[in-house]
């Protein structure tokens, strides 16, 4: 599974660039992110290059930091090839709790990171119908 | 206007004769059916009898709101509960609440006081009173309106909220007097000058506030956007409810019953008794309650007694307004909210509570809290939905324990200030 980090952060200015800074300092690469928020809060995730001097560094700084396993998946850049996976996991009645895309593709396909509820069963079905699993080194350096 | 001129307008010495008369037999009467009393009179090597002087309450030992929850809900009564006609309660500091009792004879007294409270603010049998304090537990509601028909006013028991029907009713009925909170009052006239009715068709003359502090400022702003006038009434359930002061037209304190309840000013940190004049808590013993007497009760509230003669003719001693607190109670829409409260209710989320704040403020007339909560790995989930549905919870609880509607924000770990270790958990910002 991929190490995410997850990050607590309250809707206020200047957080997020803390946070980006602390990773250049430390040289830390972030590979994927997506932001979560409501009107007071947002929830920062991160895949970066080496997840455990991240978490240990954030939290130095004071960050409320977790590590969370997701899954990252390679499918066809083209039209319907993440619905392709998608349908996979809803017919197995796995919800997707969130998603975000990788920046940039590895050869043709386009890499998504998807956070499920039942981890175990969504992997396998996914591997079961041919769907390509991202490795862990993958998603830190591709 | 005063109800009661024998008891109102006694000369000090006679007064003073009277207290120490009715203290003596209030020593007597909770050494006897007190075992509390008992045993903390005892303590102290007090023997009923040994009271010769109005002085001498100034050996007798405090009581303080943590007495009052170890003995609940009923073990500090004086009297069987076959004696007991009615019991209030306020909120607790720890989700128990403070329960008071009431035999019969209190009653008639509650309203005696209250009625000398209500003549002070020019009610009487000619006067509409629209009642909008809470009914129920809460001593405001029911405390006023057997004062106001003790006075012979027309009663109108609305109890609190339902703005447009107050105002409705109001118009209807020729409400003369209203009795609420006063950002209740603030509230009122605020949707009045919203709804565009007519002023005029109102015959509000006079509001009797209270249930939380307010200031001279706050005064005049009811009073100009009303168009009537506002006295400041004071109570608390543990003493009596309201009616244990309240202000005259002369403006110059508020006129404390002291024939029922005798105030002291004292240091708040070391309980030494303070001068006349001197600003400190005030503490209070009640004479003739026979459900629930107290013995030096310290209020926490912060002010200053007078006992010049004031210009209505009364004789009696007057408390400035309250200006303060010597705990961190705040009050908030009317409600005791305790700091230790809220921590108890975050305590059931985690093992241990984490940091929080409470900040009040003051959103057009209507006060608002707002509870932040740091948020611990313990609590940390990394889905929007599961931290939302933690401020939901939160909410529910808080609204639950402490009876009031809080808004809640998650905030990250170390952004709540501390000083020595310890974070400050008020911050009030109200200009009242």
């Amino acid at each position: 599974m991929i190490k995410q980090i997850s990050l607590f952060l309250e809707n206020k200015k200047g957080r997020l660039a803390h946070v980006c800074r602390a990773m250049g300092e430390e040289g830390i690469n972030i590979r994927a992110l997506s932001i979560a928020d409501s009107t007071d809060f947002g929830v920062l995730r991160l895949i970066v290059d080496d997840p455990q001097k991240a978490e240990a560094q954030l939290k130095e700084r004071g960050f409320l930091v977790t590590i969370t396993d997701v899954i990252g998946i390679k499918v066809a850049d083209r039209p319907g090839g993440l619905a392709a996976a998608l349908d996979l996991l809803e017919t197995a009645d796995v919800s997707v709790e969130y998603m975000y895309a990788f920046l940039g593709k590895c050869g043709d396909r386009a890499m998504v990171i998807l956070r499920l509820n039942d981890a175990a069963k969504g992997l396998e079905v996914l591997k079961r119908y041919g769907i390509e699993i991202m490795e862990e080194s993958e998603a830190y350096n591709f | 206007m005063i109800w009661n001129e024998h008891a109102e307008c006694m000369p000090r010495e006679d007064l003073e004769a009277l207290q120490l008369r009715r203290l003596q037999e209030l020593v007597v009467r909770v050494y006897h059916n007190v075992p509390f009393y008992r045993k903390k009179l005892q303590a102290v090597g007090y023997e009923p009898g040994d009271i010769t002087s109005l002085k001498d309450i100034e050996e007798l030992p405090f009581t303080t709101k943590q007495d009052l929850r170890d003995n609940y809900p009923f073990d500090m009564f004086a009297v069987p509960m076959s004696e007991v006609v009615r019991v209030h309660a306020s909120s607790g500091t720890t989700g128990k609440p403070t329960v008071v009792g009431y035999t019969r004879r209190d009653l008639d007294i509650w309203a005696e006081v209250t009625a000398r409270c209500l003549y002070m603010a020019n009610t009487d049998r000619k006067g509409v009173i629209q009642i909008a304090y809470g009914y129920g537990l809460f001593t405001g509601g029911l405390g006023l309106h057997y004062g106001a028909e003790k006075v012979g006013a027309s009663v109108i028991p609305m109890s609190g909220g339902n703005t447009e029907k107050q105002l409705m009713l109001m118009e209807d009925f020729g409400s003369t007097t209203l009795a609420c909170t006063p950002s209740y009052a603030l509230h009122l006239v605020e949707s009045l000058e919203k709804s565009g009715k007519d002023r005029s068709k109102f015959k509000l003359k006079y509001g009797i506030f209270g249930a939380e502090p307010w200031s001279e400022r706050m005064r005049k702003q009811i009073e100009d956007r009303w168009g009537i006038k506002a006295y400041d009434i004071y109570g608390l359930s543990e003493i009596m409810g309201p009616g244990v002061a309240c202000d005259c037209d002369v403006r110059n304190g508020l006129h404390i019953n002291e024939d029922h309840f005798y105030p002291e000013i004292i240091h708040p940190e070391t309980g030494a008794a303070l001068p006349r004049g001197e600003k400190g808590e005030l503490v209070f013993t009640t004479f003739t309650k026979e459900a629930f007497p107290l013995i030096r009760y310290r209020t926490r509230d912060i002010t200053t007694l007078h006992d010049e003669p004031c210009a209505c003719g009364r004789t009696t001693v007057r408390m400035e307004k309250i200006t303060g607190r010597s705990d961190d109670m705040i009050i908030v829409r009317g409600v005791n909210v305790f700091p230790t409260q809220v921590e108890s209710v975050l305590l059931e989320f985690g093992e241990t509570a984490p940091h929080y704040q409470l900040i009040v403020e003051r959103e057009g007339t209507l006060d608002k809290l707002t509870i932040e909560v740091e948020l611990s790995p313990a609590l940390f989930s990394d889905t929007v939905t599961e931290l939302s549905h933690l401020e939901r919870r939160i909410f529910h609880r808080v609204d639950s324990v402490l009876g009031i509607s809080a808004d809640i924000k998650l905030v990250e770990p170390f952004s709540i200030p501390r000083s020595e270790g310890k974070s400050k958990r008020v911050i009030d910002k109200r200009v009242l």
